[in-house]
This record gives C-alpha cells, structure tokens and sequence, in this order.
C-alpha cells in the first residue's frame, strides 16, 4: 500500500511549518536567545492555577456541557459586555472551547467547503490558511501594507472580494505585526460588509494586549453582530497557553451547527481549564494590568532599540510582536532569519511564514524578560554592523 | 505615574534612560518626576532585598505583638515613636485586633532580640504586654520568593 496515497491530497499537499529548521538549530545552541515563540513567558497567575487545582480537589474530574459550563459562560457573557460591550447569552450564543484554534477551525468547518472562497489579510496566523485548506474552501490571499501600518482597508478588501467570497478573517491585534483596528478603521470595513453575504471570523485573542488605546471589537457593530464570529480566549490574556481554553461568540444558528461540530470531535473542553478560566474572569483583570505594563515595558525597549540600530519598524500597538523591516540588509527573510541566527544565535521568524507579503520583514516576539531583550537587541546590532 | 512607581519599586537600580524608553517619556520629565516624588515623601528611600541566611551574617527576626495604652491626644502615636525608634525595629505597624502595635526586629541572635525586649520594649510604662513569635523561615517577602523561581518550560511550538 502506498501510505502516501492514503492521505487525503489537500492535508498532504498542505506545507509544513517553514520555520521547524530554526527550531532545530535553535535546539542545538547553548546559549541562543529565541524571539521566535509567540507564547507568554509570565506563568498562569497563582489565583488562577489554584482554582484549577481546587477543582481537582473536589473531583471535579467529568464531562461539562458540551457548551462548557454555564458558570463559565454566563462569566463569559459578563466579561464580553464589560470590556468590549457585547451583548451574548451564555444560553445559546456562547460555546467554550479547547483554546482560539479550536474555534477558528469550528468556524470554518460550520461555515465553508469546496466552491468558497475565504479572504485572509497577510501576514497574518498561519491556522487560517490550513483551516480553510482542510475544508476545501480556498484560501484568499490579501497582502497588508507597512504603509498602511498593516491594517485591513476597504479598498483592499473590496478588491478580493468575489461571488465566491463566504468568510472575511479579521485578527487584531495582529499576529505577527501587532497591528491593531480603531474604531473608525472597522467602521470603513463595516461599510464595505454589512449588506453582503459574507461572514467574519473575528480572532481577537490579543484583545488584552492593546497599548494606549481599549481594544475593539467588530461586532459591537449592530449591523455587524450577526455577520461575526467572535473567537477568543484565555492563552494570552492570563498566559494560560497550556490549559488550552478559548470561546466563540455568535448568532445562536452559528452556535448551533458549531456544537455540532464540537459535540462530535471533541465533546467538551477541559473542565480543570474551565474552573480555573472562571477564576481568571472573576479576579484576573489585576493580572492582565501587570502583564500588559510589562509588555509595554518591552515594547518601547525593543522599538527604541531597532530605531538606535536603524532597524526600520512601524510601531504596533497590540499584541507582543514587531516586526521589522529588514530590506536595507538586501537579504531575504529567510537568510536574514538564518544568518542572525547562526552568527548571533538569535531567533527570529522570517516574514514569510505569514504570507508571501511577509518578505522582508521578520516577527520578533517580546514575551522575553528585559534582559534576554537587551542582549538580543545588542547580537542584533552587532550582527547589522556587516550590512553598513 | 504610578506605574513609574511600579517600576522603581520592582527594581530601583534601573538607569533613568532605561526607566525612560520603558516608560516612553523622556528622560528630563523622568527624573523630575523621580525629583518631585522624593521631595514630597512618597519615594521614601532605596533599598536591596538580601536574603541574609544566604550569608555568613547571623540575623533573626522576631514579630512582637505589642498591647498598649494611648496616650491623651497622641493617641498610640507617641507610643510608637519611642518604639520604632530603636535601631533594631525593621518595621511598625499599628494594628486593628487583638493588639495594638506589631513590632518587627531584626537582630544576631534570639538572646540579642530576647534581651531587647526584655530590656527596652516590656520595660516600657504604656507597654501592657508583649507577645513574642520568631521567624523560622523566610519564604517571600515584599513580594519576592526567596526560592529559586520557576523555569521556562516553554517548547518550539509555531503560532
């Protein structure tokens, strides 16, 4: 038997992660500093952790709701109004699941199929492009501009949209450029969507992590409520990357036929995850304020560092991400990437794991405490001194 | 600026530029404000967390639960001054509850610390009477674990 053959072509012809070469050279370096992970490096706050051991404790060791807990979702359903203004109910517009990823894939599997066409503004979190491979639906590709500051913008999104377009993909702040939308920038994306027939998966994992201004929301627009999935989750916010926790918020037919899904694939999301996440709802917003500070801490070292060593960089105000542009260099992406590496042992991510439109440019993430930061910035600098 | 507090609080020997980009303001409007708070009290110094059982120093600390009598219009004020004023007090506090003052002292030894409150504090007119609890061990103290802390345990993961 051929096993290659067993596998079915869209899942084989799917390309792997392009960056698992640095991981493996990154493993064999003593003394390398990684800016490639895109994951925390505060652990779960204690409140947090405790309240899931607690729940251990109890013998809370079962199934929930396939929805998750109504305890959580109601939480859930307070948190969404009292930070972003949104109005769901736990009973039927919530539905608890194992981390964001799960919900992007549940979206796009209720959603998609063969014959659709779903628009993803590049760079950008390499699940979506997978998940809609899987689902048979094609990929659009939309490239964001630096100029732009990397927003998504109705003129660009007007110019993808075809008969075929079913789902538009809009996540600020952004993985990988922190990027994040105003209020009057969604306005004009929701001037171009709101009499189409086109849905929106909204992945606002870093909503927290916004500096200087409250994040928004897409579907605090009333005409955009209906038209929007909400995903979200706990892995940023309160560092609970492990715990593996996340939620969609949508019209309650979307809810459904995403349960359905659910339901069957994977029953219910951990519920030593969903203890300790209501916990984090109910007293986390302390947490969340320190982590956030100490993020722009880092923020301002790492832009302020680039802009000593003439690094070109738009300064983002979300997430835990800059990303650099690095053509003065002449190098591409990727040499740039390898280069740095094995010159400097820092890692980073070449632009174009995100999208073609990625090149020249690389992600560099600052979950890193300052001083891992600074002696990166200080390889860095050395490294760029051959290119002047 | 609170969170300028934050951070000086977490580690003074930062350098102002560094506290500055961090801050995203400027390095003058930094130490002016460093400048204001100190002058008006609310910084009230710079310090160093040691972890003295790390040292060759011999050191003990004691918490001593204090019941006294106030004063006519100074209250426990006065009371406390005569206390806190000793070299030996690391800390004074007073107290809602079952007492009054809680004295925190720090000397070489338990005799040393025994012979201090047998000597300077019980003695004391409006002292009533004293509790004395020893610490054993320190675990954290102003917000610091004196254990090694927790590693990274992250692994190479693409997202």
């Amino acid at each position: 038997m051929n096993i290659q053959q067993m596998i079915r072509k869209n899942v084989r012809d799917c390309p792997p992660s392009g960056i698992r070469k640095y991981f493996d050279l990154l493993n064999e370096m003593e003394d390398a500093i990684s800016l490639g992970v895109g994951e925390p490096d505060f652990q779960t706050p204690w409140n947090i952790r405790e309240a899931g051991i607690y729940s251990l404790e109890r013998g809370l060791t079962k199934y929930s709701a396939n929805a998750g807990y109504i305890e959580l979702r109601q939480e859930i359903s307070n948190y969404v109004k009292r930070k972003y203004n949104l109005s769901y109910s736990f009973d039927g517009e919530i539905l608890v699941t194992v981390g964001g990823s799960e919900g992007i894939d549940l979206a796009l599997r209720a959603l998609t199929g063969p014959g659709d066409e779903v628009i993803i503004p590049e760079p950008s979190f390499v699940a979506y492009k997978g998940c809609t491979i899987f689902t048979g639906a094609d990929p659009v590709p939309l490239s964001l501009r630096q100029e732009d500051r990397f927003k998504l913008t109705p003129e660009l999104l007007e110019s993808a949209i075809t008969p075929k377009t079913k789902v538009v993909i809009i996540a600020f702040p952004n993985n990988p450029t922190g990027a994040i939308m105003t209020r009057e920038d969604l306005a004009k994306i929701v001037d171009v969507l709101k009499d189409k027939d086109i849905m929106v998966i909204s992945d606002e994992i870093y909503a927290e992590l916004t500096y200087g201004r409250e994040h928004v929301s897409i579907a605090e627009f009333p005409e955009m409520r209906d038209r929007t999935i909400v995903v979200n989750g706990f892995s940023k916010a309160y560092s609970m990357t492990g715990w593996r926790l996340g939620y969609v918020l949508a019209h309650k037919d979307i809810i459904k036929a995403m349960n359905k899904i659910h339901q069957y694939a994977i029953m219910c999301a951990p519920t030593t995850s969903q203890k300790a996440a209501v916990e984090a709802l109910k007293n986390g917003d302390d947490s969340i304020r320190v982590m956030r500070d100490e993020y722009n801490q880092r923020r301002r070292i790492m832009l302020n560092g680039y802009r000593k060593m003439g690094l070109e960089c738009f300064e983002p105000e979300g997430a835990f991400y800059l990303f650099p542009c690095i053509k003065s260099t002449g190098l591409s992406s990727d040499e740039f990437a390898e280069r740095l590496l094995k010159e400097q042992r820092v890692l980073v991510v070449p632009g174009t794991a995100f999208g073609d439109c990625g090149e020249g440019f690389v992600r560099t993430c600052y979950a890193e405490s300052a001083e891992k930061l600074k002696e990166a910035l200080r390889r860095m600098s050395v490294f760029l001194e051959q290119f002047r | 600026m609170l969170e300028l507090l934050e951070l000086l609080e977490k580690d003074s020997r930062l350098t102002t530029e560094e506290m500055a980009i961090r801050l995203g303001i400027s390095k003058e409007d930094l130490e002016k404000q460093i400048k204001e708070y100190e002058e008006q009290g609310v910084i009230v110094g710079y310090t160093t967390m040691i972890n003295w059982e790390k040292t060759e120093k011999e050191n003990v600390t004691a918490l001593i639960e204090a019941k006294v009598t106030p004063q006519r219009l100074e209250g426990f004020d006065r009371v406390a001054e005569r206390i806190y004023k000793f070299p030996e007090v690391t800390n004074c506090y007073l107290m809602s509850g079952g007492f009054d003052l809680m004295v925190i002292i720090e000397g070489r030894t338990l005799k040393e610390v025994a012979m201090f409150v047998a000597h300077k504090l019980a003695p004391l007119e409006s002292v009533l009477s004293t509790s004395t609890h020893f610490v054993l061990k320190k675990y954290k103290e102003k917000g610091r674990i004196f254990s090694k802390g927790e590693t990274d345990e992250r692994e190479a993961i693409f997202l």
